[in-house]
């Protein structure tokens, strides 16, 4: 490839400038060299992107990606592929692996992985407390030195209310935030789906919604208290969303995600006993599902990220009591987004390339999510409105847990940049 | 009548009150053969069913194994200490084992809710679920409908109160749905820590009132109620669950005079049933025993699907 490229006739949708327009986009040397308008070759190679969304390549803040430790369920070579299938260009793979990311080595070496996969920018998050055990700051200074940019336990939830209290204090001197998965460990117990009428009928051990609110509203006080940078994982209830509203509207530096299964999917999937639907937070009721889209719309809710977490078929084709919480979600993401949000009117296409760039960009202080001139030439090319059905055949994941095999989704990334290279195209990928 | 077209038993929330009824009429024709002096049909002859037990239990097995011989079937148990899934095993290669075996009906015990539907679906063979956790318990509620009928001779109007443990039992989530699906009017008693969220939805009234769930009631159904829960903050202590909901003789004062009081076993006299209640006139509780007999060997053979002739042709050649 040439180390010019010309994206041409496509409609550029890029938050950050409050651009939308059609036009063309020149990426020269890795960067954004012009755009808008319309702009000659001049020897660059040229991409046809008429009918395709332009966008700053797609950021999807919370993945698994196994390595090292359970390598039979994702690598970060396979959870690269995935994430560049789905259009995206960055992802943030969580602390618990096998060992735990809680060190410079740790990190040294995912960072090492991601480089000699070489397909996906990778932003490591290094964990919070020793061994994700809840008891012991990690090096955090060494871990931001190492290059983390956030620090989380999730998977689990810091219990002790002190040490959270000085994990906020203490990472607020390195400027990370902490993403905080929200579960007090007694109301959770050894739940299985959502406390409703459906864990009645089933006979499943619920896990109550104030399950999540209630830490949430813990660590809204604590921020109040200590400053610092605070990020809610993975948020599935309306009073957790009432809380976040609250604080935001007083000004606390606190933002949120929610992942896509939350938005098309309630308790009643799990009528089926089938364990694609089991997940941590679980899927909730039809009121915190209203509550969610609401919160998308207003702009509470800042980031969708897909919580992709693969596990192996025999940790999910079991019985629920005993099966692993978690689906992989890099290569759904997006076509559920824009045949659930966009092609629904819920979301307009710039406000979901926000959410799914630009806002995560920003509430990592990663400076990317934008087409602005100069900028990384990270890209996603959109077809909104490609037909397409999930096949468990075509997952660049190692894992195929996904409750929306079979589905058809409306819209689907074409291709993916990553740094000017093209590293997907027409759902092939590799490296050009 | 209409025809039985499941292979599977896996619960009662799933039938239609027509199919609840096809049972229980087929549960009926097996009870005259049990009064026989040879109380043997040779319906499931050269058919195997196997027991597969992961709890414990006494007399759920040896029902369901009697029913299944009392059809002429061959049998095989199965119970978790000799399982292999403690050595790691996921229970649906275990139970494909089970099929390549040649296996017509696998009947199963389970503590985790679902378990049966999991297998139902991976096996070709018919699948009765003898209790799945919390779920369901489907014979037990159908031997209990056959024994209400019985002697009340009818369901519709019934008035039905099920106390105790309702949040972990599938005994209680069974009944709701058999008798609610037959017109009984239901309701579920117990400390309001076991009692599940919006329980009501399941069309049922609720109360934490002894004295509320006995007043008017035609049928108690009083539930085990399980010692370790007291470890759990459910309630504080056996004794002071007693207190409140151990049904006495003198809570029973103002009981109606044809009240029955089932217990689907086994019973802590003194905790949830006094001992004189238990051995009462009221109880129907060896009842139930029997008719478990009939009602497993009902659902037997309709999962076996002996052709299609109808229970009363297959009765006919027995003589």
């Amino acid at each position: 490839m040439s180390s010019k490229l010309l994206i041409k006739g496509g409609r550029i949708l890029d938050p950050a400038n409050r651009r939308d327009d059609s036009g063309d986009l020149l990426i020269e040397k890795g960067k954004i060299a012009q755009v808008g308008g319309r702009l000659s070759a001049n020897g660059a190679e040229v991409v046809q992107a008429e009918g395709l969304w332009v966008v700053p390549g797609l950021i999807d803040m919370h993945v698994h990606f196994r390595q090292p430790g359970r390598e039979d369920k994702e690598t970060i070579l396979t959870g690269s592929r995935a994430a560049v299938k789905g259009g995206f260009t960055s992802v943030l793979p969580m602390a618990n692996t096998h060992p735990v990311a809680d060190n410079r080595g740790a990190i040294e070496f995912i960072l090492a992985e991601a480089k000699r996969a070489g397909l996906v920018n990778i932003f490591p998050v290094g964990a919070v407390t020793q061994g994700l055990q809840g008891e012991c700051l990690s090096e955090i200074g060494e871990l931001a030195l190492a290059g983390c940019i956030a620090l989380s336990d999730d998977g689990k939830p810091i219990r002790n209310t002190k040490l959270m209290r000085h994990a906020l204090e203490y990472a607020s001197m390195f400027s990370l935030p902490i993403i905080a998965h929200e579960e007090d460990p007694y109301l959770f117990e050894e739940g299985v789906m959502h406390e409703g009428h459906a864990s009645t009928v089933l006979g499943l051990k619920g896990i109550p919604a104030i399950c999540e609110s209630i830490m949430v509203a813990r660590d809204l006080e604590l921020l109040k208290l200590t400053g610092g940078r605070l990020h809610f994982a993975h948020i599935s209830t309306a009073r957790s969303l009432e809380l976040i509203r609250e604080a935001k509207k007083k000004g606390l530096a606190v933002s949120c995600e929610t992942a896509p299964h939350y938005l098309v999917l309630t308790d009643e999937a799990l009528s089926a006993f089938d364990a694609n639907f089991k997940m941590n937070p679980p899927l909730r009721g039809e009121a915190d599902q209203k509550a969610l889209t609401e919160a998308l719309k207003d702009g509470v809710v800042d980031c969708i990220a897909s919580d992709h977490a693969p596990h192996t078929s025999q940790e999910k084709e079991t019985e629920l009591d005993t099966a692993a919480f978690g689906i992989i979600g890099l290569e759904s993401s997006l076509g559920i987004c824009l045949t659930y949000l966009v092609h629904k009117n819920i979301l307009k296409p710039s406000e979901l390339v926000a959410r799914m760039s630009w806002m995560p960009a920003k509430v990592l202080g990663l400076r990317k999510g934008t087409l602005s001139v100069g900028a990384d030439a990270d890209v996603t090319l959109i077809n909104p409105e490609k037909k397409w059905t999930l096949r468990s055949e075509e997952l660049e994941s190692r894992s195929r847990n996904s409750p929306f095999i079979g589905w058809e989704f409306k819209g689907r990334a074409e291709m993916t940049l990553v740094g000017g290279h093209v590293m997907m195209k027409d759902g092939k990928v590799g490296r050009d | 009548m209409k025809k039985w077209n499941r292979k599977d038993l896996l619960g009662l929330e799933d039938l239609s009150g027509e199919e609840i009824r096809l049972i229980l009429d087929t549960a009926y024709s097996f009870k005259e053969v049990l009064k026989r002096p040879i109380k043997k049909v040779p319906s499931l002859r050269g058919k195997t069913v196997a027991n597969l037990f992961f709890e414990p239990s006494t007399r759920t097995r040896a029902s369901f194994e009697l029913a299944a011989k009392r059809l002429s079937a061959d049998t095989m148990n199965i119970t978790a200490q000799e399982s292999s899934l403690s050595k790691g095993e996921i229970l649906k290669d275990m139970a494909r084992n089970i099929e390549a075996m040649k296996v017509d009906v696998l009947v199963m015990r389970h503590p985790a809710s679902g378990s049966c539907s999991l297998l139902a679906k991976a096996l070709q063979s018919a699948v009765v679920n003898a209790g799945d956790g919390s779920h369901e318990h489907p014979t037990q509620a159908l031997l209990d409908l056959l024994t209400i009928e019985e002697r009340k001779k009818r369901i519709e109007g019934l008035r039905v109160s099920i106390i105790g443990d309702i949040l972990h039992s599938r005994v209680a989530r069974s009944g709701i749905w058999g008798l609610t699906k037959l017109g009984a009017e239901v309701t579920v008693c117990g400390p309001k820590t076991l009692l599940p969220i919006e329980v009501e939805k399941m069309g049922v009234r609720v109360t934490s009132r002894l004295e509320e769930a006995i007043e008017g009631a035609d049928v108690l159904n009083l539930l085990r109620i399980q010692l370790e829960r007291q470890n759990s903050s459910f309630f504080p202590t056996v004794r002071e669950y007693a207190q409140f909901f151990c049904v006495t003789p003198e809570r029973l004062q103002k009981a109606k005079k044809e009240l029955l009081i089932l217990h689907p076993g086994p019973i802590n006299r003194g905790i949830e049933i006094a001992p004189e209640v238990a051995d009462g006139p009221y109880s129907v509780i060896l009842d139930q025993v029997s008719n478990g007999i009939a009602v497993r060997m009902a659902i037997l053979f309709l999962v076996s699907q002996i052709s299609q002739t109808g229970v009363k042709d297959v009765l006919k050649t027995s003589h």
